[in-house]
């Protein structure tokens, strides 16, 4: 996988996670034009797309789209698959997982994917083993402030460490 | 003060209505959070860093924060650490010398008491590790490569993977630490092990000899995930680990191909997933997807080849678009090398040239094309056909050019060709490539018996739209060409149509006229119009007329050739007949020689104005056509033995004393000539000057000529006579000739 990218139906980037060094204006060049073109498509049209040299998966979960460019040997279907163990593990972690939660917690979302993704690889596939560690990691947290590790309202103001 | 919590910032930039006010809220914070910077407090950096890194992504400069990143991971706390790592691979690349100054904290990092920073480390250096980066870290990698603690072992290993796409030569020394790596049951190892193996074997064909042997092991691993009982921590959708199984399928892959002894080991284990992997699901069809993959690159034999089409025929039928994507995108791939076993799934094929999808109609739509041959062509090209009819516009060039070609190597017969040709073009004749219409002349000339019938189905055509570029060109050409075949009522094929010179130029000058003709559209109109001049008999005035007045184009082009057309009328009539004469039959490869022979034939003139239109259909560029007519008519001074040698004159309008002989040798037997050499001697008065000759060879069947430049200088005006010898070599004996030429006309010397 070259990068990852979640964005909402208006075009607002959520996370993005590159896996290739790229400069700093052609990230943001490729992001605009790629939330373009998937944002275009109908709902009737399959998954992938072609875009660049590169294959493009995506699938839209609620008002999130989830958004990964993959090399031509990579296996698309298989590339779904680890979105939806994504997903799953967001929702896990957050406990029915929403947009917003996304957003107030932007750097969990990151580590969480730094937990199953690393340099465009799964590390772990078991859902059970890239939890747990989150959650030990969670717990070496210095506490500052009053915080909680595993569930986080978004109406409860929340602390940043 | 106490600078903001991070999610007090977001619910206060989210508050912000315009785009403006935003970016007040953002400018303001920032300066808060530099000046916090600048008082180098480590209680609230973490939470500053943070604030950045949520302004960076919605995309505001964040750079100032890079430095504070090192600082929070050179702190002592895992929250620092945590937000610290994450900012360096935000903000940080390698092409900030900046980031080498993480090198160190990440060396002591990686050594750390606690895993989960040991974790961190791996992760940023397996994420964005710059080449030096590596090259001072690898020796940390590998070390951990080796330690039994899982959870670091299966991140040292993707790091390695980083470490030698960034550094290949270190690939190496990684080498010793992968003895064990399938021993592992521990998935994540596991997974991280194959993927780092192959990245090996891709990228080294001594590691990958070397990591053959590992095929009875990934063999049995496999065999282990399909056949265990329910393991729920691996499994998705009643399927273990599909992930290990995909990545183990494309890691062996790699090892069986070109391979026939590691082909075989993996022949049951692949037929095994091939039958029982359940397709109910995505999960299932990914495995299945990635199996038919491996099946189709490696040696396998030639049922287990046809099982895994067969999925992908299977996948055809699937309601899933996404699993018919995959499956078009993999029989394009094999539909080279097992085309009959393709073949059978033709109809699915078809009918996705009807699906929603614009990347399934197009895989459709190549597939299609690949797999058209002389049984099913007929049936095919009405599909294709309603195809280009009803497809988004960005399909329709290629797929008329793929029609084109398609029609070309299979047409049933030459009135379906036609008629085939006919249908793209009034389908879409705008979208017709260029290149196509020389194509297509050259396609109808070579049909002699389909010349009326031809021009009657263009001429119909264009009556009513002549808008559609390519279809008017073709349209014109052809009546330029067959004009007397359309007034004479001749067609056999259909009934023959009543139309008068008048009303086919009619339709020429409206093609002239019109604004949506292109300028080349206009040259072909103009051409044709005149080349009626010899083919029509009531309207020759009307013509002459047309050809003057666009002697006054403001087009370049249609000027010229007006220009042209008016001086072929006026002082050189009596060739008209022989310039405009039927174009011969073309073959592709001899038509240069053609145009030679045809001006030779032609005699009387040195005129190249029909090799234009011939050149436009061999596709030469560059060449410009010069009217120009000396009236010296051509001899042929030695005809002897399959040898023929033909002078054509010029006369140089600079120099009255000087004559330009172009010589023709040509060869009529049945093996070529080589090593030709002309040699030339004329009477004392006069001064001979030979230039190179064009080759030495001229080839057998009249296929070819050489020519070659002679230039008389005759200041005394006195009547040519010249001796000519000609030497070659012809089946074998060398041959020697001796002759006079005394037939030279008076105009190539008075």
């Amino acid at each position: 996988m070259r990068f990852m990218l979640l964005f909402s139906r208006q075009g607002k980037l959520r996370l993005q996670k590159w896996y290739l060094a790229t400069a700093d204006r052609d990230k943001k060049k490729m992001v605009r034009e790629l939330m373009q073109v998937v944002l275009a498509r109908k709902p009737k049209m399959c998954s992938f797309l072609e875009w660049r040299d590169l294959k493009v998966v995506y699938k839209r979960y609620a008002s999130l789209y989830f958004c990964c460019a993959i090399e031509g040997q990579d296996n698309e279907l298989i590339t779904l698959e680890l979105i939806h163990r994504y997903v799953e593990l967001l929702d896990k972690y957050f406990g029915s997982v929403c947009e917003l939660d996304i957003i107030f917690n932007f750097e969990k979302a990151y580590f969480i994917l730094d937990e199953f993704v690393m340099g465009g690889e799964i590390q772990d596939t078991s859902k059970k083993s890239v939890l747990k560690a989150i959650e030990q990691a969670d717990l070496l947290q210095e506490v500052r402030h009053p915080q909680t590790h595993l569930w986080s309202p978004q109406n409860t103001p929340m602390e940043t460490p | 003060i106490v600078p903001s919590v991070l999610r007090e910032l977001i619910r206060t930039i989210r508050t912000a209505r315009t785009q403006a006010e935003e970016r007040e809220m953002i400018q303001k914070e920032c300066a808060a959070i530099r000046s916090s910077f600048r008082e180098e407090d480590n209680t609230y950096r973490c939470r500053n860093v943070a604030k950045l890194l949520y302004m960076h992504m919605l995309g505001y400069p964040a750079h100032f924060g890079q430095l504070e990143c090192l600082k929070l991971i050179a702190s002592q706390k895992f929250t620092d650490k945590r937000i610290g790592y994450l900012g360096a691979m935000l903000l940080l690349d390698e092409r900030q010398d900046v980031h080498l100054l993480m090198t160190n904290c990440i060396k002591n990092d990686l050594n750390h008491s606690t895993q989960y920073v040991q974790g961190l480390a791996l992760c940023t250096l397996g994420c964005m590790g710059s080449s030096e980066m590596c090259r001072d870290l690898a020796g940390e990698v590998e070390k951990l490569l080796k330690t039994s603690n899982s959870y670091l072992r299966k991140k040292a290993a993707l790091c390695a993977v980083h470490v030698i796409r960034k550094v290949p030569e270190l690939m190496e020394m990684f080498l010793p630490a992968t003895k064990n790596l399938l021993n592992e049951k521990n998935h994540g190892v596991l997974h991280t092990s194959v993927v780092l193996l192959t990245e090996m074997c891709e990228r080294s064909p001594d590691m990958l000899a070397h990591f053959r042997k590992l095929v009875p092991q990934l063999v049995r691993i496999l065999k282990n995930l399909i056949m265990s009982g329910y393991s729920p921590e691996h499994d998705v959708s009643g399927i273990s680990d599909p992930f290990l199984q995909v990545r183990i399928l494309r890691l062996l892959r790699i090892l069986g191909r070109n391979d026939d002894d590691s082909s075989e080991a993996m022949n049951d284990i692949l037929a095994q997933v091939a039958t029982n992997t359940e397709t109910s699901k995505n999960v299932g069809n990914a495995i299945l997807y990635e199996t038919v993959l491996t099946i189709m690159d490696i040696k396998s034999e030639s049922g287990l080849r046809v099982l895994a089409i067969n999925i992908l025929g299977r996948f055809l039928l699937n309601n899933d678009k996404n699993i018919r994507y995959v499956a078009l995108t993999s029989l394009l791939k094999t539909v080279q090398t097992d085309h009959n076993a393709v073949q059978r799934h033709r109809s699915t094929i078809v009918d996705c040239l009807k699906d929603l999808d614009v990347s399934i109609k197009r895989r459709a739509m190549e597939l299609s094309f690949a797999l058209v041959n002389g049984n099913n062509v007929r049936g095919m090209m009405k599909e294709l056909l309603y195809f280009l009819d009803s497809c988004e516009p960005e399909f329709k060039a290629d797929c008329a050019s793929g029609i084109f070609l398609a029609a070309e190597k299979y047409a049933p017969s030459k009135r379906w060709h036609i008629d085939t040709i006919m249908r793209v073009l009034t389908t879409a004749g705008s979208y017709v490539r260029d290149d196509a219409v020389p194509n297509l002349i050259q396609l109808i000339t070579n049909s002699v018996e389909m010349h009326a019938y031809t021009v009657q189905r263009l001429y119909k055509a264009i009556l009513g739209d002549y808008s559609q570029q390519p279809l008017v060109q073709v349209a014109s050409w052809c009546i330029g060409e067959y004009g007397d075949l359309l007034v004479s009522g001749q067609c056999e094929e259909e009934e023959p149509i009543q139309v008068t010179e008048d009303e086919v130029l009619d339709i020429l000058e409206s093609v002239l006229i019109s604004n949506m003709s292109a300028s080349v559209t206009r040259g072909y109109a103009l051409t044709a119009i005149m080349k009626l001049s010899t083919r029509f008999t009531c309207t020759v005035n009307r013509i002459k007329k047309v050809v003057s007045i666009y002697g006054s184009s403001i087009d370049v082009e249609l000027q010229q050739r007006a220009v042209e057309y008016n001086a072929l009328f006026k002082k050189y009539d009596h060739m008209r007949p022989a310039l405009l004469e039927r174009m011969p039959t073309l073959e592709r490869e001899k038509g240069v020689h053609l145009i030679f022979r045809r001006v030779h034939v032609w005699g009387k003139v040195n005129t190249l104005y029909d090799v234009e239109n011939y050149l436009q259909i061999l596709e030469i560029n560059g060449f410009h056509a010069v009217l120009f007519s000396t009236g010296i008519p051509s001899i042929t001074a030695y005809n002897k033995n399959g040898l023929k040698i033909d002078f054509t004159f010029e006369r140089s309008n600079t120099n009255p004393s000087v004559t330009v002989i172009t010589i023709q040798a040509s060869n009529s037997t049945e093996l070529d000539m080589t090593d030709f050499v002309f040699q030339a001697a004329v009477p004392k008065t006069f001064q001979l000057q030979l230039l190179s000759p064009s080759s030495s060879v001229i080839p057998a069947f009249n296929s070819g000529t050489i020519t070659q430049v002679i230039k008389v200088l005759n200041p005394q005006k006195q009547q040519l006579r010249m001796r000519i010898k000609l030497t070659y070599n012809h089946k074998g004996s060398a041959m020697q000739d001796l002759a006079e030429v005394n037939n030279f006309p008076p105009q190539s010397w008075q």
